[in-house]
């Protein structure tokens, strides 16, 4: 039995060694992970191949250009912020290997910006166990706000309940005669908006509720019904390619309602690519709304401009740099309150204190009971061809959307955070 | 072979070393690997007992793929979804139990009874829908014939995430969460999560692969390779080709199954994206390159899919970011295509074949395959 016996021996070799060097997997308390003297180390999931590249492959590099920004001014308490992306594909099962991986390979400080509410749902347990801060999720499911099971998570759009009510509320308010109505993704995005216009219309009150599927090929049937439905004003919790879809096919039935359009599916110059020439002017008048300072008159937007041009090739610039580079603002000045030496305990007590102000629209609202920040959002509408923020702001609570006056952050500091 | 020939070979089968030592001969080699296999989790970081842990789930998939393939000559493309199968089965199930436990006493439940009951009956659970969906699979896989059935298997595949979308309880893309097997309090200062779940792996993986030893040595495998080499010869000889097909592709379902259950206890999810066409075809690719019917081979494959990926991560994370994002997800995919090209000039019977020519694994069965 020669095999027996040279696999027994393999066995105790194998045995003997693996006791000396039973450390090596061990739990092993040691100082803060991704943190040195001169640098942070962070991480974050993001569709850079895949069906959802197209439309949201630019959020990371205008971060990373912004974090360039920072580091060439010096950093943060003296540290250089290292922004590690891993591409998932938008696939769930990819973005638990690559988590994995930046928290064990790369033993980055936190997890910022990781993308997408499928994908991130399915690490965040694992997040939540290693006790790794997992800042300003890049999605408005309300999942990220249980501070009770995930301490450590905070969201960083705008929920969509909140954008749901403000798109409502603004459509009441203009026309008390509204019929609210109600085209949704078949999944939180498109529940979340339907929870917020029905906050403000009232249970049940909607006139009709489509939905569809991301693999769906047209919304003709979801129209047809809305228009049958006798609707005026329709709310769409709906991306750029279906709110494109909507609004075209809306004009093929001859058919002119006034679209009220969540931010994640607003943005003009993606919708005018997917609509050409000839389906532009059906964009008149669309209303959305946003919460970020993506508007050519803001001092944020001409800086985030220029670091665009120096720091990202010049790379155009569109709705998602202005959204990348508020993520990395946002992250920068929550390490800076972290104070000069901070841990994976401070930055979360930092974000919590509820001193973070942002650069949005108002300040955020960060608190140990409520981890979104952006409650209050601003009214933008699409005239002459330009997409512009109105007057109107709408804060938004359990007791609906009430109208407020937009308070802009203001811009110091070339958008470097203060360390004091 | 003759059928008369075949005959008497499968009367005397067993007469030539008695079932009884051949058995425990198993069973021992097995204990053995597998103690040998938890050693070695020892001497691994966290992510690397996450990669052995993954492989190990892939294995025991590789493992029933490669015996349908290797002894019955029947080719499933369709084997991710066996282990989807297996994944929401234990997933589904094991969340059931853990809120019926949790739901007793008003909080969850501690101690070992909280974790091990819904592992238990999540695996029954997976057993039972890769066994069912094997056997539905297999029934229609006796009635068919090569590309017949790789072209029904890679249907299932395709149609995976449009089932997981109509299946309210399968909740679509986003998938179900399986509850987390959190380390015993005995270990929890000597091992991490991760090592923990390696071994939970390599335990179910054991249970998954050591029948499928035990079956390919003995009559079982006989009569698959008895169907496979002449379906006429072995009716006359009394074995039932349709009968050996369906067991054989319900048997290897089983395994996937479990393959699902490893993957679903490591990362406490499952949804249709994991389980699509590029790693049902991983899954032929990992049984071809290792070496068709051999299970040694089968483990080298899955090795193989699981690091390899990881391999051209790190290789390309050098070079500039535009050209190493245009490479991610496309270089492995070419590198796959390359290795079994190269395997299969080289060394036609996979990389089992090749090990066996070494000394030290000339007289294990291990490698043994069944190509010719």
């Amino acid at each position: 039995m020669r095999t027996t016996r040279s696999m027994s021996t393999v066995a105790v070799l194998g045995l003997a060694a693996a006791t000396a060097l039973s450390a090596c997997s061990t739990p092993a308390a040691a100082e803060v992970p991704g943190v040195t003297d001169d640098k942070v180390v962070i991480g974050t999931h993001q569709p850079l191949t895949g069906p959802a590249a197209a439309g949201f492959a630019s959020i990371s590099a205008a971060t990373a250009a912004y974090f360039e920004h920072v580091n060439a001014n010096g950093g943060i308490h003296g540290r250089q912020i290292e922004y590690v992306v891993k591409d998932d594909g938008y696939n769930p099962a990819n973005t638990q290997t690559v988590v994995r991986e930046l928290v064990q390979e790369e033993e980055v400080f936190a997890i910022v910006n990781g993308l997408g509410t499928p994908t991130h749902s399915s690490v965040l347990d694992y997040l939540d166990q290693n006790g790794v801060p997992d800042l300003f999720v890049a999605s408005g499911s309300l999942t990220w706000n249980q501070p009770d099971k995930y301490p450590n998570t905070f969201g960083f759009n705008a929920d969509y309940v909140t954008e749901g009510a403000a798109l409502a509320q603004h459509a009441v308010d203009t026309d008390p005669d509204a019929v609210v109505c109600v085209l949704g993704q078949d999944d939180d995005f498109g529940e979340g908006i339907l929870q917020g216009v029905e906050l403000v219309v009232g249970d049940g009150e909607v006139a009709t509720n489509q939905t569809y599927s991301t693999a769906d090929q047209d919304v003709t049937a979801q129209l047809g019904a809305m228009k049958e439905a006798g609707c005026t004003h329709n709310v769409l919790g709906t991306i750029n390619g279906f709110t494109a879809l909507a609004v075209g096919t809306a004009a093929q039935m001859e058919w002119f309602p006034k679209w009220h359009v969540s931010s994640s599916g607003a943005d003009y110059p993606t919708l005018v690519e997917y609509l050409g020439e000839e389906g532009t002017p059906a964009l008149e008048g669309l209303v959305s709304v946003n919460y970020l300072p993506n508007s050519p008159s803001s001092e944020w937007y001409e800086l985030f401009s220029e670091i665009n041009e120096e720091y990202n090739d010049g790379a155009p610039y569109t709705g998602n740099t202005t959204y990348g580079m508020s993520v990395g603002y946002q992250f920068a000045e929550a390490l800076a309150a972290a104070g000069e030496n901070p841990t994976r305990e401070s930055i979360v007590a930092a974000v919590e204190s509820g001193e973070l102000v942002g650069n949005g629209i108002a300040p955020l609202t960060f608190s140990a009971d409520d981890h979104f920040a952006h409650r209050t959002v601003r009214i933008a509408v699409v005239a002459d061809g330009m997409q512009d923020f109105t007057d109107t702001a709408y804060e938004v609570s359990e007791s609906g959307a009430a109208p407020v006056e937009p308070e802009q952050a203001p811009l110091e500091n070339e958008g470097i955070p203060a360390t004091e | 072979m003759s059928a008369h020939d075949l005959k008497t070979r499968l009367r005397t089968r067993d007469l030539r070393t008695g079932p009884k030592t051949r058995g425990t001969k198993l069973l021992l080699r097995a204990g053995l690997l597998t103690v040998l296999a938890l050693g070695a989790t020892f001497l691994l970081d966290p992510y690397r007992n996450y990669q052995l842990a993954t492989s190990a789930g892939v294995f025991a998939a590789v493992a029933g793929l490669t015996l349908l393939v290797g002894l019955t000559g029947q080719l499933s493309l369709g084997h991710a979804v066996l282990m989807a199968a297996g994944g929401y089965g234990y997933a589904l199930t094991a969340t059931w139990v853990a809120g019926t436990l949790a739901g007793a006493d008003g909080e969850v439940a501690d101690g070992v009874v909280g974790w091990l009951l819904p592992l238990l009956a999540g695996v029954a659970g997976a057993l039972v829908t890769a066994g069912v969906l094997g056997l539905l699979l297999g029934l229609a896989a006796a009635r068919l014939r090569g590309p017949y059935l790789a072209g029904l298997t890679l249907a299932l595949v395709i149609a995976l995430p449009s089932v997981a979308s109509t299946i309210p309880a399968l909740s679509g893309a986003q998938g179900v969460s399986a509850p987390f097997v959190p380390v015993p309090d005995a270990l929890s200062a000597l091992i991490a999560v991760e090592q923990w779940h390696a071994w939970l792996a390599i335990l179910v993986t054991a249970c998954a692969v050591t029948p499928l030893v035990a079956l390919r040595s003995g009559r079982a495998g006989l009569r698959m390779r008895a169907v496979h080499d002449d379906e006429t010869a072995s009716r006359l000889a009394g074995v039932d080709p349709g009968r050996v097909k369906t067991g054989a592709f319900v048997i290897s379902s089983l395994a996937a199954g479990l393959g699902g259950v490893v993957l679903a206890i490591v990362t406490q999810q499952v949804s249709p994206g994991a389980y699509g066409l590029g790693f049902s075809l991983l899954l032929v690719v990992a049984a071809v390159v290792g070496g068709l019917g051999s299970l040694g081979g089968a483990a080298i494959g899955a090795v193989l899919v699981t690091v390899l990926p990881w391999v051209v991560d790190q290789a390309t994370a050098g070079l500039p970011a535009d050209l190493s994002h245009r490479l991610q997800g496309n270089l492995e995919i070419v590198l796959f295509g390359v290795v079994v090209i190269v395997v299969t000039i080289l060394w036609p019977g996979g990389l089992s074949r090749l090990l066996q020519t070494t000394k030290f694994f000339r007289n294990t069965k291990l490698f043994q395959n069944t190509e010719r």
